[in-house]
């Protein structure tokens, strides 16, 4: 089949449900044919809501890597980014399918991820804040690829076979993503003068949003119980661990920043997030509420 | 055009096991170890079960039609394609044919896949020790540019023999 402008071949795709013009268009059901009953006892809301706690966590750090694309120092490092976002983004869509089935809504992964409003994301604050410079941007992955990998690694052992599933794949990415960030790290601050103090500053400034990391809420406190969770307060010792490793290789100081504050006890798991989070959907939705009818 | 009623399971086999990726044509589901079983449900229905490589491989969806249309073609009426993701792909699952095949395409295949022991995943500070040989003139001294490359599977290295960059499916 030839076409003489893009246009025509779009269109003609969309007439044929078996061809498309690009892959990564056409998105179904990532859960295609998998056996998704609840182990017993688990219920379902509470269930839905873990998911997408750690769902949204990784649709929003994918989501601000891309930002890179176009704008990284070099281009194995752009490439590096962008295979980064895309392997959230997959754990991020097998996440949020799981919730849309689990509480016995319906909704699928693109309903939950461009039809909810801010209050209604349960990511950690720590994924919000605009990329900055480039070692910000490796110091808060490294920061959050080494909290989440302890966290998966535990995960592939919950009682519901489809979230082990999803973390013990998952585990295997996020221990590439801990790696490259973490030998980045260690180039940077064991680097020039100029490299060191930015690579400091980086992590500095994403320090004050790294404890909330590890305080566990009502709902991961109901889905440990239930055997389906991982207690979050648990992996501390082994983030700290990989951490100090990185920054003594590194010649960095580990930061002493303070906590960011809690807003009436609540963070980012509980739906109250930093002023970046909305500009953030605004960009993220605005294609999916501008046509909501739309398919890709 | 074939009209069956009581489908052939060797043959469903045999059509699953020929369709090819759609990033890497040289390669089959079946050689890259995507393909995970093909069975006959009680109804006569053809169930093939995949699992994707990574979680955000965006060819599966391509994978599940490419399967789905040459059953079809082949015969087969009723095709139902399953995601399965337990146990996760590694690059162990790639067959000794596909590690040739991939050699000759020029892409290095993976060594073992990284195990380690129960408890904390061992964080690893500096490149591993080359053990990749260029697949242009097989010369073991390569070194790695990237550690992430065009596709997911995919890191960039480059021979110091014959200064020829390559790709190398990475081991996970």
């Amino acid at each position: 089949m030839s076409f003489d402008n893009a246009y025509e071949a779009l269109t003609a795709a969309e007439s044929d449900s078996e061809s498309r013009w690009a892959f990564g268009t056409g998105f179904d059901d990532p859960l295609s044919g998998m056996d998704t009953t609840l182990p017993d006892g688990v219920d379902g809301a509470a269930f839905a809501r873990y998911c997408l706690m750690l769902g949204d966590d990784a649709l929003i750090a994918s989501q601000r890597l891309t930002e890179w694309v176009t704008n990284a120092p070099e281009l194995e490092d752009e490439l590096a980014l962008a295979n980064i976002a895309l392997d959230l983004l997959g754990q991020a869509r097998l996440l949020l399918a799981r919730a849309g089935q689990a509480d016995g809504s319906g909704r699928g992964e693109d309903e939950l991820a461009y039809f909810r409003d801010e209050r209604e994301f349960r990511n950690v604050r720590l994924v919000e804040p605009p990329n900055g410079d480039f070692a910000h941007t490796i110091a808060r992955l490294l920061a959050f690829s080494t909290w989440r990998l302890a966290l998966f690694a535990r995960l592939a052992d919950s009682r519901d076979p489809v979230l082990a599933a999803i973390a013990a794949k998952g585990a295997k990415e996020l221990a590439y993503h801990r790696e490259y960030t973490a030998q980045w790290t260690v180039r940077l601050g064991d680097g020039t003068e100029v490299s060191h103090a930015r690579m400091q500053q980086g992590l500095d400034a994403v320090w004050p949003l790294v404890d909330e990391l590890f305080v566990p809420n009502a709902t991961d406190r109901e889905m440990v119980a239930a055997g389906v969770g991982t207690d979050p307060a648990q992996v501390r010792a082994e983030f700290d661990d990989v951490l100090e490793q990185v920054v003594a290789a590194a010649t960095l100081q580990r930061p002493e920043a303070s906590a960011l504050a809690r807003v009436a006890e609540q963070t980012g798991r509980d739906g109250i997030h930093t002023e970046h989070l909305g500009d953030l959907l605004a960009e993220m939705q605005s294609l999916a509420r501008a046509h909501p009818e739309a398919t890709w | 055009m074939v009209t069956s009623t009581k489908p052939d399971l060797r043959h469903a086999r045999a059509v699953a096991e020929s369709v090819t990726d759609p990033e890497l044509p040289v390669l089959t589901l079946a050689d890259l170890g995507v393909l995970r079983d093909v069975e006959l449900a009680g109804d006569g229905k053809v169930v093939v079960s995949i699992t994707p490589t990574y979680s955000g491989c965006p060819a599966m969806r391509e994978m599940r039609a490419d399967l789905s249309n040459r059953l079809s073609e082949a015969g087969f009426a009723d095709v139902e394609v399953c995601t399965v993701l337990d146990p996760p792909w590694t690059t162990d699952w790639i067959s000794p044919a596909g590690r040739q095949k991939l050699a000759e395409y020029g892409i290095a295949p993976p060594g073992a896949a990284p195990q380690h022991a129960a408890g904390p995943v061992p964080l690893t500070l500096t490149p591993p020790r080359s053990r990749v040989r260029c697949p242009q003139c097989g010369s073991p001294d390569t070194e790695q540019v990237s550690q992430f490359g065009a596709t997911a599977c995919k890191a960039l290295r480059r021979c110091r023999s014959c200064h020829e960059p390559f790709e190398h499916i990475k081991e996970i």
